[in-house]
């Protein structure tokens, strides 16, 4: 009973750093309805940032974060200029092939620099042990760090001004460039944000798991699963979904082989798209 | 005829009907001509398809056009729901991998022969795909892209783990397989016959989809569905039996290629790029149009052929994909035929 106990803590910490991507994926779309399909290849862009941070400068990933979400910052800007600008307010098929454009040729670029051969992070922190189980500092610390960062966020879409621009263009771009948003720019700028969180995610990630070029795939998917739980474009509740998914993936941890887990992720996925396309929990409509 | 092809083009356009019609002379010609010369034009192409590598005895080309066959049969497939319904499916490939997995596991464990095999797979998966239709088709736009991966990812996660299906090492064929048809070498040929048939068979259903009060129903549904389903066009049947129907052809080509392949497993049967890369084809050639995917499709398989064998660039083969894809997309989102039909209306004739 406790090793479902710890297993499932275990999951928790973990899903709050999935939240913490898939709030990246939901800004973007409740701001501007599109779907980021390059948000795997900057979850994996976050990786190597703080991989050479930490190899290079010798800095650790948790004193990387702020210049990880800098960087990402400025890739996603970059990405809106010269993907995204065009295909807003076209066809949803378009920008989601204008996204994956983009993901395939950074992919095909990180191949080409780094091969697809695994890299890891080597990070020691004291963990705690409790009744025989120790629950890694690691883990911990990544999910602080979420919490953090989601916080930030939190605070800056209610008080900042900016922030208030970004939820005013959310709910009517129209209007809210009649009141002199500079609403372009405010796409912009959310896109940037949505790629940093991604990529802040990815950082933290890497100090959890080993990872490669192609990893990507395999942790945007999971955002999918986080913000369709949490509901598409509603960022608290992707932290919540991420938590939630957590909850799953412990629970599902002792009692089945690992490699039955992603089977009953996709299949809660697809059940929740379709009995719930506004999340579980639906608190506005996305 | 005419018409309908612009419903189709000006819908994922974003341009308004009303607006390009008015300023473009439809061109005065027999309308009737098309639907009988165009047929014979697509028989006549897959006849020569499949006889050029034979008459030369070529068996490097014969690879080459037996997977631009694959390529095509799944982009031609693809654009029923993309081009035709505006319903984009990230993950088509399930039908592929899932009817190849059907195919061989009736050859090998049940000694069926491969013209039996094949069909039966088709049907089993078009089966299958009206049952996942009806859930997932429910979802519209992104909602219905993003369920359409996690059902691929689902499926090739499940049967990593089906023992029946060899797990994640898969299924491999013996020799023995291959006996019915006089020996590995005379079965490489008639499998590559075979599959030129079944891509004639997915161009020609594909016209026969779009000339179709059925097909014209589709356009609508990807125009407006809402006002569709207000006209008349039962919107939920529509798309389930198109969903269905663009499984077919996709599956039964599984089932070929993977007997020819002589192996299938998980990663390789539901392949996600694959899915992909059908997506660029049909931007490539010009989605909504018949001729647009077998032009982007082949395009697409001998540009990838020159960039895998030239040393400089075959690292970069994903990069070259993905920046033609942008291109397309933000500068040219008609394709190839979408041009074509912008600068000579007359060619509308033969490219459907």
């Amino acid at each position: 009973m406790i090793g479902v106990l710890a297993s499932v803590i275990d999951g928790v910490l973990v899903g709050a750093v999935y939240g913490l991507a898939a709030m990246g994926l939901t800004l973007i779309w409740g701001v501007m309805r599109v779907i980021n399909l390059t948000h795997g290849a900057m979850i994996v862009l976050g990786m190597f940032i703080a991989y050479y941070l930490s190899k290079v400068a010798g800095l650790s990933p948790y004193e990387g974060i702020p210049i990880v979400v800098v960087v990402a910052f400025a890739a996603g800007v970059g990405i809106y200029w010269i993907a995204v600008d065009r295909v807003i307010g076209r066809p949803i098929l378009m920008s989601l092939l204008a996204t994956f454009a983009c993901n395939m040729i950074l992919i095909g670029i990180g191949t080409a620099l780094w091969t697809t051969s695994p890299y890891n992070i080597p990070v020691s922190l004291p963990g705690i042990s409790w009744q025989g189980y120790t629950f890694t500092g690691t883990h911990m610390m990544a999910a602080a760090f979420a919490g953090l960062i989601a916080g930030l966020l939190y605070l800056f879409l209610n008080h900042a001004r900016y922030g208030k621009a970004i939820r005013a263009v959310a709910s009517n771009r129209e209007a809210a460039e009649l009141s002199g948003i500079p609403t372009k720019q405010v796409l912009a700028v959310t896109f940037g944000l949505g790629v940093a969180l991604a990529c802040a995610a990815g950082a933290l990630i890497a100090t959890l798991f080993p990872f490669t070029v192609l990893s990507g795939s395999n942790y945007q998917l999971k955002s999918f699963v986080v913000t369709v739980l949490g509901g598409l474009g509603n960022p608290a509740g992707a932290l919540l979904g991420g938590i939630a998914l957590g909850l799953v993936e412990g629970l599902a941890t002792p009692f089945m082989p690992v490699s039955w887990t992603p089977i009953i992720e996709f299949a809660l996925f697809v059940i929740v798209l379709v009995a719930f396309p506004r999340g579980i929990f639906a608190l506005s409509r996305g | 005829m005419t018409v309908s092809t612009d419903i189709g083009r000006n819908d994922l356009d974003g341009k308004s009907l009303g607006e390009k019609n008015l300023g473009e002379k439809i061109p005065a010609f027999d309308i009737a001509a098309p639907r009988r010369v165009f047929p014979a034009l697509i028989v006549l192409f897959g006849v020569l398809f499949a006889l050029v590598p034979y008459w030369g005895d070529d068996v490097g080309l014969r690879e080459s056009f037996l997977l631009a066959a694959v390529y095509i049969t799944l982009a031609t497939n693809l654009n029923v729901m993309i081009g035709y319904a505006g319903y984009i499916n990230f993950g088509n490939i399930v039908f592929f991998g899932l009817g190849g997995y059907v195919c061989v596991d009736l050859v090998t464990r049940w000694h069926w022969p491969l013209v039996a095999a094949g069909p039966m797979a088709g049907v089993a998966v078009s089966l299958l795909a009206l049952v996942f239709g009806s859930g997932i088709l429910r979802l519209r736009g992104a909602f219905f892209a993003l369920a359409t991966i996690g059902v691929n990812e689902a499926v090739r996660q499940f049967v990593a783990n089906f023992e029946p299906w060899g797990g994640a090492t898969g299924i491999y064929l013996s020799f023995d397989a291959y006996e019915p048809l006089g020996g590995p070498m005379a079965a490489l040929w008639t499998v590559y016959f075979l599959l030129v048939g079944v891509m004639v068979l997915s161009l020609l259903l594909s016209y026969a989809i779009k000339t179709s009060k059925f097909g014209l129903g589709l356009l609508a549904i990807g125009q407006n569905e809402d006002a569709a389903g207000v006209l008349g066009v039962r919107t939920p049947r529509h798309k389930a039996l198109a969903y269905s129907a663009s499984a077919f052809f996709p599956a039964v080509a599984g089932g070929l290629f993977f007997f020819k392949s002589g192996i299938i497993e998980p990663n390789g049967a539901f392949d996600l790029t694959l899915s992909i890369e059908a997506i660029v084809m049909i931007m490539l050639g010009g989605y909504g149009t018949v001729t647009g995917p077998l032009l982007g499709a082949f395009l697409y398989e001998e540009l990838r052929g020159y960039l895998l064998t030239s040393p400089t660039v075959s690292q970069l083969q994903l990069v070259i994909a993905g920046a033609l894809l942008l291109a397309m997309v933000l500068f040219a989102p008609g394709g190839l035929v979408g041009f074509i039909h912008q600068r000579w209306p007359r060619s509308r004739i033969i490219l459907q």
